[in-house]
């Protein structure tokens, strides 16, 4: 039988675990249409809800009259606030420690705000239901710039907590104040500051966007009043959190809810948040008893649920003359809307901001925040990024790119006097977060070597005298960014989302023919699990991938967990993996031992299964374990071959990149052709290079749109400028560019597998990489900011104001 | 709420029928009253092409059409393009390829992309990109996508598909 034996390498072929570009097992799927989303779940007798929403940006509301939509055939019903207020679920609590609206409650707030929400037989009759209902409305003055609501005597926005001098995060100096959070030592940043040799300063703007994924969020909510269950079908990145929150409620006991997120269609943050839609629906199928199920359009959800950014970053950075980088003060006025539901952990109202050091070993540092209540959508959730990082990696970005020009030096080099070496690691930085590992210099040269920086700014310096002689009319941009991202939220001690730690876990059973099945407290949203979680355990249990199924989002049969989104599966997730995988490993020792008549400590593992020490040809393989784990009597041990894994992660993963563009910019048009975009990543050990690739260039077309386009605007009565497909720039194929993908590997030191996550990099690094282009192009003719997204009106304004137009 | 009138539609090589109001947009009909969920809802305004369906040899967003407007037509959706061989080249080569993540664009980019293919059998990638450019796709930024296409094409015209430099990454060319 050995002779049989496939020699070792194909042994580790066959298992398709760690680093193998394995085809994704979703695939199949995907590709025949044979997907299963939350719009494609019907359930006998199920209807279908919609909101009435609000026109007005603020406003009291006079009254609501459903009479004519209740008495248009089909209709069942229509809620408002009065009919949940008995119920106690009218406003309901937000993540961030504010409460919410369900429906509206005497005032609107922003545009698109949830007013009544009517239930009807089919989405043609609720549609026509909407219109149906009266609303009359008194309106009030609006508020869209942060700074004008901090002002006094401006509007009180929230009625509710108007006389509240503290608030979830601490005291709040302004009816329309919700915190002030700081970290570092500002006396002695501002110390270092004032006596500095240069001190750069600026306000950044990183604007209001939105993740819209191209699946907008929806639920499916059925309430069995029999059996009293309540199963939940739903867009949910957190689908036990949903759980959790569902019970506490409704008043329903846990156990006796079921959450389920089926396949989804892209999340990028949108989708960790709760909703009013799911709150509604529940009621409804409560109230009704049949299952009722809310879907939001493109406009629903890009006017109401969850925006990202919009921060107002004011900077000063201070530097030797000879560039040695002595200090870093931030102060940001954050809009949040009406409400504060941002998506961060409890203990973080400006989540991981204060990674805004960046990459670089900056002594001192102070970073306030103060947040702030507008006329606009709640939400700031983490727009594929781990909480307010990509903020806090533009900010930084910028302005070194700000006191390179100060100091006439080049930006390269500017990062690379001030990169916090190899050696350092782990890193205290000023800001209070230990980096766990990081070879910033090798990934920097090797970048910088791949584009021929040299040869690019030679180039660029032809193209501005070709320009000045009026030979051409198109400058040349180059765009740095080197990127340290903090994820894998987090440790128990100091993450949680409502009280619940951010572990996360993982739940093996070997079956007794050789196969496995997985199921893990995360949910993939087309990040490939299925896939790239049977990979790590492949390898770790020596059962081949292909024989894996990985199974997520169904709560009556994962283990907890919270969810997928700061790039926290692989980190957390991916380690709870590995660890009930050494978890089997360690019983299959006991049994191969007990079968080969030896000691466990005269075994050794060997890819896929057991050796005796010195006599190769004695072994059992992994699937030979399984099968006697359920079929012999075992002294001292159980029969079966199960295990489960929480893991609560001592540190974040710091993973880290570097990132080049270079575009021509047309200064008569505006626009912008990216030429060439390089991406090198390190997210320490590759789990699956393919699907690392592929998210790159998602990430990466992610942050195109951000810098280059996509914003949700707001005209000064508060009506969303936005709202629609035809102005949220979402790239197509035509004006997205190809990109170059390139990486080097430091692995996390406390991971189990050495794994960082790379979902949300592109993201995070791709937006100042962009904009800093745009920016170089201008550098010679004196440009220090200009605002995102630059599209190809803004761009046009930037030359136009420069003088370029003659 | 209008009289309902007999719809009748060729999809996939079957012949339908349904009653339906005049109104009803042509992908609610599909999924909702046939339960052909492979084509996707991502705006209702045109614009994402989840929705793609081929009417009668021409690529359609079916949110933007009346059923009525479709009484009697050819229908091909993404569940008709598979045969009892196997997947078609265009999806095989989707997965090769990894032009897919969370999978809610692929029915509308692959029903567009075989119907591009026939179009115009062998384009460069520049008339990928173009003939693609009315589908939408928020995780892969396209350029495995436009790989994937090339891909089958060449397949498609008895090519080895791997020899292309333009289904080559970047790192395999240089
Ligand atoms: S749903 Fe038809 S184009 Fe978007
Ligand atoms: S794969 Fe998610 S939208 Fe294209």
């Amino acid at each position: 039988m050995n002779d049989m034996t496939p020699n070792r390498e194909e042994r580790v072929a066959n298992l398709k675990g760690l680093g193998c570009k394995r085809k994704r097992v979703e695939d199949a799927r995907f590709t025949q249409g044979k997907g299963n989303y939350v719009d494609d779940i019907k359930l006998p007798g199920m209807l279908f809800g919609d909101f009435v929403r609000s026109p007005y940006a603020h406003a009291r509301i006079k009254s609501i009259n459903a009479e004519a939509a209740l008495a248009l055939p089909g209709v069942i019903a229509v809620l408002t606030a009065k009919d949940l207020e008995p119920l106690g679920l009218h406003w309901m609590p937000t993540l961030a420690g504010d409460k919410q609206m369900v429906l509206a409650d005497g005032k609107v707030l922003f545009q698109g705000q949830e007013v009544a929400f009517v239930v009807a037989s089919d989405r043609y009759v609720a549609a026509d239901a909407i219109e149906l209902v009266e609303v009359e409305y008194d309106d009030l003055p609006v508020i869209t710039d942060p700074f004008k609501a901090l002002e006094d005597g401006a509007t009180v926005l929230r009625e509710d907590i108007a006389d509240k001098k503290e608030g979830a995060h601490g005291p709040r100096r302004h009816h329309n104040h919700i915190f002030l959070w700081e970290e570092g030592n500002k006396a002695a940043t501002e110390a270092v500051i004032s006596s500095a040799d240069v001190v750069a300063e600026e306000m950044v703007y990183y604007h209001r966007t939105h993740p819209c994924p191209l699946e907008t969020c929806g639920c499916v909510a059925s309430m069995d009043k029999i059996n009293g269950k309540l199963t939940l079908y739903g867009t949910f990145q957190a689908p036990h959190v949903v759980r959790t929150v569902a019970s506490l409620l409704s008043g329903i006991d846990e156990h006796n809810i079921r959450v389920v997120s089926p396949d989804i269609g892209g999340g990028f943050g949108n989708k960790v948040g709760v909703y009013p839609g799911y709150v509604c629906s529940i009621v409804a199928s409560i109230v009704t008893g049949k299952p009722v199920k809310w879907i939001e359009d493109r406009m629903d959800n890009l006017m109401a649920t969850a925006f990202a950014r919009d921060y107002w970053m004011q900077g000063k950075i201070a530097a030797t003359k000879e560039g040695k980088i002595t200090g870093l003060w931030c102060h940001v006025t954050a809009d949040h809307g009406a409400f504060d539901a941002c998506a961060d952990p409890t203990k973080y109202p400006a989540g991981f901001f204060h990674i805004c050091t960046g990459s670089y070993d900056i002594p001192v540092a102070y970073v306030g925040v103060d947040g702030v209540y507008t006329n606009k959508a709640p939400g700031g959730v983490a727009y594929r990024c781990s909480f307010r990082v990509t903020e806090a990696a533009y900010f930084i970005e910028r302005m070194i790119e700000i006191l390179a020009q100060k100091l006439d030096m080049d930006a390269a080099e500017l990062r690379r006097i001030n990169f916090i070496r190899k050696e350092q690691f782990p890193y205290h930085s000023a800001l209070g977060w230990e980096y766990d590992s990081g070879d910033y210099h090798t990934a920097w040269d090797k970048a910088l070597e791949a584009v021929d920086y040299k040869g690019l700014r030679k180039e660029q310096a032809e193209r501005l005298e070709a320009f000045k002689r009026g030979e051409t009319r198109k400058l040349m941009g180059i765009g740095l960014t080197f990127f340290t991202e903090i994820v894998g939220a987090g440790p128990v001690k100091n993450c949680d989302i409502l009280g619940m730690g951010m572990f996360d876990s993982c739940e093996i059973r070997i079956h007794p023919t050789g196969s496995a099945i997985a199921r893990l407290g995360t949910i993939s949203q087309g990040q490939g699990h299925a896939t790239t979680f049977a990979q790590i355990l492949a390898s770790e249990i020596g059962i081949s991938a292909d024989k894996i199924t990985v199974e997520e989002g169904d709560t009556d049969t994962a283990p907890y967990g919270l969810g997928t989104y700061g790039s926290r599966s692989t980190p957390v997730a991916g380690a709870a993996t590995a660890l009930a995988g050494r978890k089997i490993r360690a019983k299959a020792q006991m049994i191969a031992a007990y079968l080969l008549e030896v000691h466990d400590n005269d075994l050794e593992w060997d890819v896929d299964r057991f050796v005796v020490k010195g006599a190769p040809e004695r072994f059992k393989t992994m699937a030979e374990i399984a099968y006697a784990s359920y079929n012999q009597a075992i002294p001292g041990l159980e029969p079966g071959l199960e295990a489960v894994s929480y893991y609560d992660p001592p540190n974040m993963t710091y993973p880290f990149g570097a990132y080049i563009c270079v575009m021509d910019i047309d200064v008569d048009t505006g626009v912008a052709d990216i030429r060439q975009f390089y991406a090198l990543d390190d997210c320490g050990t590759r789990i699956n290079p393919m699907v690392i690739e592929g998210q790159v260039h998602g990430g990466l077309t992610e942050a195109l749109a951000i810098a280059m386009g996509q914003e949700i605007a707001y005209d000064e009565m508060g009506n969303v400028k936005t709202g629609t497909l035809m102005d949220f720039f979402l790239p197509t194929a035509w004006e997205t560019p190809n990109y170059v993908t390139d990486h080097t590997e430091t692995p996390s030191p406390h991971h189990p597998i050495g794994a960082k996550g790379v979902g949300e990099s592109p993201n995070v690094g791709g937006v100042p990489a962009f904009s800093n282009a745009v920016h170089d192009a201008f550098r010679a003719f004196g440009l220090k900011q200009s605002h995102m997204p630059h599209d190809h009106w803004r761009i046009w304004k930037t030359a136009n104001k420069l003088g370029l137009h003659g | 709420m209008a009289d309902k009138m007999h719809l009748k539609l060729t999809i996939n090589g079957e012949h339908l029928e349904t009653l339906c109001e005049p109104r009803e947009l042509l992908i609610h009909v599909l999924r909702e009253r046939f339960n052909i969920t492979g084509p996707h809802i991502g705006c209702e305004t045109s614009h994402c092409g989840a929705c793609t369906v081929d009417l009668d040899g021409k690529s359609v967003k079916a949110c933007t059409l009346f059923a009525a407007q479709a009484q009697g037509a050819t229908i091909t959706t993404v569940e008709g393009l598979a045969s009892p061989e196997g997947m078609h080249v265009l999806q095989e080569m989707f997965r090769e390829h990894h032009g897919l993540q969370c999978g809610y664009c692929t029915p509308g980019m692959i029903t567009r992309a075989w119907r591009l293919l026939q179009e115009n059998p062998d384009p460069t990638e520049e008339e990928v990109r173009f003939g693609m450019a009315g589908n939408l796709c928020r995780c892969t930024g396209y350029q495995n996508i436009v790989k994937a296409i090339l891909a089958a094409a060449a397949i498609m015209n008895g090519r080895d598909a791997t020899a292309d430099d333009a289904v080559k990454t970047p790192e395999e060319v240089a």
